[in-house]
């Protein structure tokens, strides 16, 4: 029950969180708030209301230059050509095995200017990764330090984020961003999020993120908003069935074994892991990711083994109670093929038993629209 | 939340309340808030063994799981039957209703080694510094 803190990054809300009773754990190399008052009201919170987050410990790693979009497209599986100024794409960082050194936020900023969007505990590695492969002359710089990030998400983040700034939110579709002032605030305003929910991730000056942090709470008071911490960020992106770098995703598993085929453009042309990701779809892949709830009573949680008929053949990436349908769910990864369909059944080790579970369709969890 | 003297205490956060030959098991307020919205709890059986030290049962959060270690040997007499329903009981009420267990003590000398209150108190002062 002890955490060790001693190495570990701050956000310039550190003091913050700890002053408004931030439980404060490690995570990805930052002391980050692991919850306020509890996972489950902040979760609630968020689906009902707003949750304000803070998760100025992704990392911001900025692609400019003529060579910019190349390497950009070289490095990642989705095809950046497709970006119009203002707009963003979920994508991968590549190994050359197809592989994930990372999942990210690709933004297109202006012609040959790219926002790239990365985990905290990979920032490092990406930054020299796509430094490595960087033939094109694109320069290729590690910003994070020179942002905040807060993400407001929820039915009502638009109409409490709308009170301190002239930009209009409305217009701005899912998966595009602008620019403008944030209680005065130069900003980057992206209609994205880790929720399932609608919402924004803004990004801007350090400096400014307890003076934005306190207006944000201020002005969603009575919308209740509340300030949320990583546990509720893990339960909500689970719910919505999205991975998780580590858990879902790592340098062994490829996208198409993830259910992430889609952000995987092959006639975009040449790009890194590209022949073995072209390969893997041609011959199929080993294994899956599907979706389950617990029939039997139990939490199958995160690395815990699957079996069926007593043999191991698979393991959980991520497992939680879920707080919306007050069911346990998760997600798993488990051999290609047939027998893997919703409703039929498997079994999870948990700890000296073993528990029955069900497979359920992914998302867990789909906002009303 | 303050820690009943009458009780008992372990440096992996349980309580302990002797009456007679039984002894009552808890987690302490301290786990609690360590562990956040409690969602899940496993029991051993009436009639099962708990030896001081191992782990007789879980307790899950949304978060992490913990196991409870037995404060004393014994044999287990009862177990609390409410936290099944309500495993909240335990974030409400840790040092009374959300009690866990009662064990038929097997050497009831054997809490008089465990800490007291303000021994108990001092421990978790110490290690929140860390």
């Amino acid at each position: 029950m002890t955490t060790e803190t001693a190495s570990l990054r701050r956000t310039a809300l550190y003091a913050k969180h700890r002053q408004m009773g931030g439980r404060m754990v490690g995570f990805g190399g930052w002391e980050m708030p692991v919850e306020y008052a509890g996972i489950i009201p902040e979760h609630q919170a968020v689906r009902r209301a707003a949750g304000l987050f803070d998760v100025s410990h992704m990392g911001e790693i900025e692609v400019r230059g003529s060579g910019a979009l190349e390497l950009v497209q070289h490095v990642c599986c989705n095809d950046a050509s497709r970006l119009a100024v203002g707009q963003a794409q979920y994508t991968g960082l590549m190994t050359e095995r197809g592989t994930f050194v990372d999942d990210l936020l690709v933004h297109k900023l202006a012609e040959a200017h790219y926002f790239l969007v990365v985990n905290a505990a990979n920032r490092e590695k990406d930054f020299a990764h796509i430094r490595l492969h960087n033939r094109f002359a694109a320069q290729v710089e590690d910003r994070s330090d020179a942002y905040a990030q807060l993400a407001v998400q929820g039915p009502r983040a638009l109409a409490i984020l709308q009170q301190l700034t002239p930009v209009a939110l409305a217009p701005i579709r899912y998966y595009w961003f602008t620019s403008g002032p944030v209680l005065g605030v130069p900003a980057l305003i992206a209609r994205t999020g880790y929720t399932g929910e609608d919402g924004f991730e803004i990004y801007f000056d350090p400096a400014q993120a307890v003076r934005l942090w306190e207006a944000l709470l201020e002005a969603g008071r009575a919308a209740g908003l509340v300030p949320c911490g990583l546990g509720a960020r893990n339960t909500l992106r689970l719910e919505a069935g999205m991975a998780l770098y580590g858990h879902e995703i790592d340098d062994q598993t490829t996208p198409f074994e993830a259910n992430l085929g889609w952000i995987v453009k092959l006639g975009k042309g040449e790009f890194l892991g590209r022949a073995a990701l072209e390969a893997q779809k041609r011959t199929g892949v080993p294994r899956q990711l599907v979706g389950f709830e617990m029939v039997e009573a139990g939490i199958g949680r995160d690395g815990y083994a699957v079996l069926r008929n007593g043999a191991v053949i698979g393991r959980v990436t991520s497992g939680s109670p879920c707080p919306t349908s007050g069911k346990n769910i998760g997600m798993a990864s488990v051999p290609a093929g047939p027998g893997f369909e919703p409703g039929a059944e498997l079994d999870i080790q948990i700890r000296q038993r073993t528990a029955r579970a069900r497979i359920v369709p992914l998302p867990f969890y789909k906002r009303p629209r | 939340m303050a820690y009943p003297n009458e009780y008992r205490y372990t440096k992996e956060h349980e309580w302990i309340f002797r009456e007679g030959q039984t002894g009552t098991i808890g987690i302490t307020d301290y786990a609690q808030r360590q562990l956040g919205d409690v969602v899940y709890v496993e029991l051993p059986k009436v009639g099962n063994a708990v030896k001081k030290g191992e782990a007789f049962g879980t307790v899950e959060s949304v978060k992490a799981v913990s196991e409870i270690f037995a404060p004393a040997d014994g044999t287990v007499k009862e177990i609390n039957e409410k936290l099944a329903g309500a495993p909240e009981l335990i974030n409400q009420d840790p040092h009374q209703r959300a009690w866990l267990i009662k064990i038929e003590l097997a050497q009831p000398a054997e809490l008089d080694a465990l800490l007291t209150a303000a021994e108990y108190e001092q421990f978790i002062a110490e290690t929140a510094e860390h």
